[in-house]
């Protein structure tokens, strides 16, 4: 799909919960510069796959490659300072410490001399963030959490960023705002993401490339528009319901990729 | 005046509480578990004092073996941590609160086989060396106590809100998980709160030594440190200060204005009526963890 080889890679990652397999063989590419949406229901394995990505979770088996290089098994604050930031799922603030300290949190991998103009930038993205620099972080608004936590995930200035879910209980006119910037954040910092949503409808239109996850696996996959276009996507995702009924529908009998 | 001495002598006192406190606070709000020897660290760390110092053993200067015995103390807690407590990571809380219990036992072994049983003094450069102000007798060792405890404090306050560090460990206390995610080394920090509070430890028990004989079980005393830092809210280190502080004044004037008896039984009263009045304890932090 990538002319440049990716920045991360997953080949046939597989990871439990005890007993529970929550991947069951999970192969996806980031290139750079692009956004990568990961749609799928709750329980898909979305936030599962994200964890063993940043190195809280061990996989099974399976190889995580960053720029070419195997990272799989590191723990996480090695993987942080080889460049994967990640924005977690329910944002996950320092509730006591204030914006500011919970953005430089976010830096806490860095010693280059960087740093301020990086708050700065943050800052001109997230505007709403400098008027609160010295607000204690647990009593901000759940999207005032949301913008935080992405710019405390950009303050580790990421080869790539991995977001989980950031439309996670934000009226529909906030979604609009956050992805918007989201989006500008790519074009014009040239972030790379990869995003986890299950609002297929404005991750779509914001990524690139989209995988759909099903019970631990990849069951699709395909450029946004064409992902947009296709009926099952229109029919689970986005509720849209086509002229066939077709009822019992399952992605097994649509598996296209590969 | 009589009020005026009993209130130094107590305040006094309830600085060293507080230290011990502050030790099991630091240790719970990074593990969220309690270390039950935190007393038997500030045993030890008097113990080690004792070696260094006294005549009949090393005989090092004062100003030369508090840093030391810190020192050794810090890496000692630094090792527990990594070497014994680590391993039962992800193991049910009460695991890890029935280890530090087994610790302490051990820890009181160790010290009784070393330095036997019998109560020793510590030979401190304030023995005996008390001011005179109209009647109030201020002992040295109150104005030594009293002043250590207000710098620690400050030095413990700078590093926490002013260096990476002392940040990072807080954060890995409110969030662990985003911490993780923040690249902080989780587990190292884990180890690094072991060493400060084996520091703090120590600063307590030469406190202690410094007021009176110590033996093996005087690691006891936390028991009492532990009612101190509950009444402060078991998750805000001022009020662990506070709570030590507090228990430590009441106790003189139990002994003197109570019955007798009163006075030991004090501490832990006043811990079960915050308990039942206030369970986050007197100055609890408005929002509860992690949100
Ligand atoms: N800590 C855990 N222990 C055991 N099972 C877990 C744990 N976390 C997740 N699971 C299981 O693993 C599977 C995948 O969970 P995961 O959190 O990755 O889903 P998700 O796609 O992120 O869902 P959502 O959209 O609701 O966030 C689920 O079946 C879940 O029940
Ligand atoms: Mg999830």
């Amino acid at each position: 799909m990538a002319d440049k080889s990716p920045v991360l890679e997953t080949r046939n990652l597989e990871a439990f919960y005890g007993a529970v397999m929550a991947l069951r063989g999970v192969s996806i590419e980031v290139p750079e510069g692009k956004i990568v949406t990961i749609l799928g229901a709750n329980g898909a394995g979305k936030t599962t796959l994200l964890k063993t990505i940043s190195g809280v979770l061990d996989p099974e088996k399976g190889q995580i490659l960053l720029n070419g290089e195997e990272i799989q098994g590191m723990e996480p604050d090695a993987i942080v300072r080889r460049g994967i930031a990640q924005v977690p799922e329910g944002r996950e603030v320092f509730p006591f410490l204030n914006v500011e300290e919970n953005l430089r949190m976010g830096a806490y991998t860095r010693s280059d001399n960087e740093v301020e103009s990086d708050l700065e930038m943050v800052y001109s993205y997230f505007p709403m963030l400098k008027e609160r620099i010295n607000q204690v972080a647990g009593f901000l608004s759940g999207g005032q959490q949301q913008m935080l936590a992405i710019g405390r995930g950009l303050m580790a200035r990421p080869k790539i960023l991995l977001l989980d879910e950031p439309s996670l209980g934000l009226s529909p006119l906030l979604v609009q705002e956050i992805f918007t910037i989201i989006k500008r954040l790519n074009t014009e910092q040239g972030v790379t993401m990869m995003l986890v949503e299950q609002n297929a409808n404005v991750a779509l239109k914001a990524a690139h490339y989209g995988y759909v996850m099903e019970i631990g696996r990849i069951v699709m996959a395909g450029e946004c528009n064409v992902l947009l276009a296709s009926e099952d996507i229109q029919e689970f995702y986005l509720g849209v319901r086509g002229e066939s009924q077709r009822a019992q529908k399952r992605w097994k009998r649509k598996k296209t990729w590969r | 005046m009589e009020v005026a001495q009993l209130l130094l002598g107590g305040i006094a006192s309830g600085c060293i509480y507080g230290l011990i406190a502050l030790g099991f606070v630091l240790i719970y709000k990074a593990t969220e578990s309690v270390n039950f020897a935190q007393g038997d660290m500030m045993m030890l760390g008097a113990f080690i004092t004792l070696q260094l110092v006294n005549t009949d053993y090393w005989g090092l200067p004062f100003w030369l073996a508090i840093p030391l015995a810190i020192a050794i103390m810090a890496a000692i807690g630094y090792a527990l941590e990594a070497l014994i407590i680590r391993k039962l990571f992800g193991q049910p809380q009460f695991a890890v609160v029935i280890l530090t219990i087994a610790i302490g036992f051990v820890l009181r072994f160790i010290a009784g086989f070393i330095w036997g049983h019998e109560p020793q003094s510590l030979e401190t450069p304030f023995i005996g060396v008390n001011l005179r102000f109209s009647g109030l007798v201020i002992g040295m060792d109150e104005v030594f106590v009293i002043g250590v405890t207000l710098l620690l404090t400050l030095l413990l306050y700078l590093f926490f809100a002013k260096t990476k560090l002392g940040m990072a460990m807080q954060a890995a206390s409110q969030n662990q998980l985003a911490a993780y995610y923040m690249g902080v080394p989780v587990k190292r920090i884990n180890g690094l709160v072991w060493a400060i509070a084996g520091g703090t430890a120590t600063v307590a028990g030469v406190m202690f030594a410094a007021r009176g004989a110590i033996d093996p079980s005087m690691g006891l005393l936390g028991i009492k440190a532990f009612a101190a830092a509950v009444i402060g809210g078991f998750g805000s280190l001022p009020g662990a200060l506070l709570g030590g502080l507090i228990i430590g004044i009441i106790e003189p004037f139990a002994a003197r204005y109570g019955a007798p008896g009163y006075s030991q039984i004090a501490p832990y009263a006043l811990m079960l009526l915050v308990l039942i009045v206030r369970p986050n304890g007197i100055f609890s932090q408005v929002q509860s963890k992690k949100v």
